[in-house]
């Protein structure tokens, strides 16, 4: 398969007011003959549900949550970027451009990254007339932050509480098409399979969450918004429900996965405690503007935190990297601190932890000031960990949070599959190997207000829809295969727990295809996931059974899923010969242990085709040219 | 440090909303004081699936606190002892070994029972649906910094709008009012001056559908600021009726 990116000819500015002008546009009046299924609530796909609605089409709208309003972009605790340049300091579409192309070290799409700049500022002005309480000045005017891998602050915030604000937002804008009657909603569902009708997307087979009913939806094009895979991992940042299942039956059916190793560790994450952790909290990155990083200089310094003197203390990062500090990006103040621990300087109960500390700030600013920025954040470190931040400093480790890799799709965010478009955080598109912060909540809401709305309209108007209902065989067939799925999970009747099987697959991706990764690693990862597959299928019990309510069903099938994935994301890591952001091949590292590129072989992105159960899947690479960004080692000294 | 707990769980179980419920007896032992309430319940129904049962089904998904997902009603009290706490970030360290701890659904007759512990909290969306809202099409914004807004009014604002939607002002209101959670709403876009347009109109619809989802009216009992794990204060509830007597002169319904 060759890949066709569709990136519009021009100068780089004038691409997307180029494509938006090439497009063909569905007549105002004609739209209401349309419908479009969204899969997800989270940012994407609440506000892309919105904004179609508003233009007229029909729209079905999904959620595995009681309501629209939870999905995981709430949890979003720091901040959204927009190139404003209210500061002064400089900041332009091409800056954010070039910040966003760099922080994920070469290996996004130029033209998508320039145009998320683009949009980025008509963001900002949409949420704040819907009513989001961004932070604000003493004058009233909207109030910046800073956030990694960036020197202009251009972070717009409401406290720590910035997912959770902007996603109320989407979800007002979306009640208010659900009371007009241009959205439906189908809440408490989840997506089983993609249905597939003379080569395009057509629908979706679903379960109905508490009646355990099985139903066909169909439409004219599908929308998935259904989030990152970072679950995979077991222990992660995301929430409890969040998975591959939709993307990944959804590659199965044929849309090529891209860059599936491309996973992002945060680095300011609270320490894991025990076996029966069931996720892991993060401490948003916003922290690292007044939090300073350290490690006592001597490996075994067991005194507490304050008894440390300032001579004995490594701030390691403002030692290695002067010119950014505390805050170089995530992937880079991750791997810091994984090799601080691992060579014995890591502090806590584990060993597996580095201080987070406040103090400084604290006599700088006062507590006050610091309360404002972080109470929050403060006070869930305090719940979590019952040791008051204010007083000794955090202690953070790293933690999955982020999945750059995902679905593939061209610049009209239309995947390999005629009629199925994916956005937000389930594609691939806009963050190369390692997303910087305060990128995901622009990402999403770009997709879903500005962009897809637009794109989506040029694939319907170019038409040749046959009709088709629900009656129709691929419908029988699809819906027989995933009922047939849920059946088989029930039958196993062994005797280890869903949960069990998902800790250990996490176990291994973390140890085999984490922060470090190695071939002979990766080789036995791939190893120990085929027979921790081949054990899940002889041995899971899930009690219950299918027509009701069943919560240990729901998660056998996602683990199933995450269990196949797990295995493509190994092999993916395996063959990107080189590292670059996230993916670090301890084979190619510089002499400072920096990622080492290599953009003669290796500058594209890595697609994948399903090749049938147990059969390696087919690589297709989609090339990277950079035209307006110099190819350089990325440097945050 | 931690430790280990062991506890007497008594909980509801109820197929679904039609059948009746019962309390349940469970041992939960080992519990380290360092696992969330919910990483209890998880190890409790780990045992139960080995044990061949059905585990007991929780709304939960986030785990930190911000979803509004899980709750439940422990020892009689909404996402259980802690102050400003959801049940999720309710840690094991503020139980006492050997303590019995009943855990029920939140009651009301507006959130029916879909099992066990989870309930339907539909109508707190249609509530909002009925016009917890700024009406803004996609792409017709003005320029964000054309209209100041006091840091003293943002900060107001967003004090109402930490509101999870969880429904335990509900659960513990003895007459299972949701006046908090739509005098939060109500105040968040009141307060700032893109929602004022609407103001008058969307105070009337949101209480008038409150209403008629069976919701009861506040008789100021206080419970569900008590309750309310972002501890939103009952003075968004003055303010919600200080804009529904108003609505009476500017609405147009």
């Amino acid at each position: 398969m060759t890949l066709n990116a569709r990136v519009p000819d021009g100068p780089l500015a004038e691409k997307w007011d180029r494509h938006r002008f090439e497009l063909k546009l569905v007549n105002p009046a004609n739209k209401r003959r349309y419908d479009v299924i969204v899969v997800g609530t989270g940012l994407a796909g609440g506000s892309a549900s919105a904004s179609l609605a508003e233009l007229g089409y029909n729209v079905k709208t999904f959620c595995i949550q009681d309501s629209p309003r939870r999905a995981h972009s709430i949890a979003a605790q720091g901040g959204i970027n927009a190139a404003k340049d209210y500061t002064n300091e400089g900041d332009s579409i091409r800056r954010l451009f070039y910040d966003t192309v760099k922080g994920g070290d070469y290996r996004s799409r130029e033209a998508n990254v320039y145009r998320l700049a683009q949009v980025s500022a008509a963001i900002i002005d949409q949420c704040t007339a819907q009513g989001v309480p961004f932070a604000r000045e003493y004058g009233g005017l909207l109030a910046n932050r800073s956030f990694g891998g960036v020197q202009v602050q251009r972070t717009f915030y409401a406290r720590g509480q910035t997912g959770q604000q902007l996603l109320l937002g989407a979800y007002g804008a979306l009640s208010r098409q659900v009371k007009a009657g241009k959205v439906t909603l189908y809440p408490r569902r989840e997506m089983l399979d993609l249905v597939m009708v003379d080569g395009r997307a057509r629908g979706i087979v679903v379960r109905d969450l508490v009646t355990g009913r099985i139903e066909r939806h169909a439409a004219h094009a599908v929308v998935l918004a259904t989030g990152g895979y970072g679950n995979v991992f077991y222990l992660s940042t995301n929430a409890m429900s969040s998975n591959v299942s939709a993307t990944y039956r959804a590659y199965r059916r044929g849309a090529l996965f891209a860059n599936p190793c491309f996973t992002q560790i945060h680095p300011t994450c609270i320490p894991v405690h025990g076996d029966y952790q069931s996720k892991l909290t993060l401490m948003s990155e916003s922290l690292r503007n007044d939090g300073r990083i350290w490690v006592p200089k001597t490996s075994g310094d067991k005194r507490p935190p304050h008894e440390i003197p300032e001579e004995d203390r490594d701030y390691y990062l403002e030692r290695r990297y002067p010119a950014f500090g505390n805050l170089v990006p995530r992937d880079v103040a991750s791997r810091a601190a994984k090799r601080e621990c691992d060579q014995g300087r890591g502090v806590g109960e584990t060993g597996y932890a580095v201080y987070l500390d406040f103090a400084d700030a604290i006599r700088r600013d006062g507590r006050e000031s610091i309360e404002r920025k972080y109470g929050n954040l403060f006070q869930m470190y305090e719940r979590i960990t019952a040791e008051n931040p204010y007083e000794t400093p955090m202690m953070i480790y790293p933690a999955v949070h982020y999945t750059m890799g995902g679905l593939w799709v061209d610049y009209n965010l239309m995947s390999t599959l005629p009629g199925l478009f994916v956005i937000g955080e389930a594609n691939f598109s806009d963050h190369g190997a390692n997303r910087l912060g305060a990128s995901a909540l622009m990402q999403g809401l770009a997709d879903g207000y500005f962009i897809l709305p637009q794109t989506i309209g040029g694939y319907l108007a170019e038409g040749g829809f046959s009709d088709v209902a629900i009656e129709n065989p691929a419908f029988e067939q699809t819906e027989s295969e995933a009922a047939a799925r849920v059946q088989r999970l029930l039958d196993v009747g062994g005797r280890r727990t869903v949960d069990d099987f998902h800790r250990e697959l996490g176990h291994i991706l973390w140890e085999y295809c984490g922060m470090a990764r190695t071939d002979e690693g990766l080789t036995k990862a791939q190893g120990l996931v085929q027979e921790l597959r081949a054990a899940f299928w002889k041995d899971v019990t899930v009690p219950g059974s299918a027509p009701t309510f069943n919560q240990s069903l729901e998660k056998a099938g996602r683990v199933a899923d995450f269990l196949e994935f797990a295995e493509l994301m190994v092999l993916d890591a395996l063959t990107r010969r080189e590292s670059c952001g996230c993916h670090f091949n301890e084979a190619f590292q510089t002499q400072d242990n920096e990622p080492l590129r290599d953009d003669e072989h290796c500058c594209h992105v890595a697609a994948w085709e399903y090749a049938g159960q147990d059969r390696e899947p087919t690589r297709t690479i989609e090339p990277l040219a950079f035209e307006n960004v110099e190819l350089k080692q990325r440097s945050y000294k | 440090m931690s430790r280990t707990i062991h506890l007497t769980l008594k909980v509801w179980r109820q197929d679904e909303a039609k059948v009746k419920g019962r309390l349940e007896t469970y041992d939960a032992r080992d519990i380290s004081t360092d696992a969330s309430f919910l990483e209890m319940l998880d190890i409790v129904n780990e045992q139960l699936a080995l044990e061949g049962k059905e585990p007991i089904a929780f709304d939960h998904d986030c785990r930190e606190g911000i979803c509004g997902m899980c709750g439940a009603v422990v020892n009689g009290r909404p996402h259980g002892p802690e102050k400003g706490t959801t049940l999720c970030q309710l840690h094991m360290r503020h139980f006492k070994d050997g303590d019995t701890v009943v855990i029920e659904p939140w009651r009301s007759r507006a959130f029916p029972v879909v099992r066990d512990l989870v309930v339907d909290r539909g109508a707190l969306d249609k509530i909002i649906q009925a016009g917890g809202y700024i009406s803004i099409n996609t792409g017709s914004a003005p320029e964000a910094n054309n209209l100041p807004v006091s840091p003293e009014t943002a900060e107001l604002a967003m004090d109402a709008a930490a509101c999870i939607g969880c429904g335990a002002c509900v659960a513990a209101c003895p007459n299972a009012a949701a006046m908090l959670f739509v005098g939060a709403k109500v105040s968040h876009l009141a307060l700032l001056p893109q929602g004022r347009p609407e103001a008058a109109d969307r105070v009337r619809s949101m209480t008038l559908e409150m209403d008629r989802l069976g919701f009861g009216a506040c008789s100021n009992h206080k419970e569900c600021e008590a309750e309310c794990p972002k501890e939103i204060s009952i003075s968004h509830i003055a303010r919600l009726n200080r804009e529904f007597f108003k609505s009476g002169f500017f609405s147009r319904k």
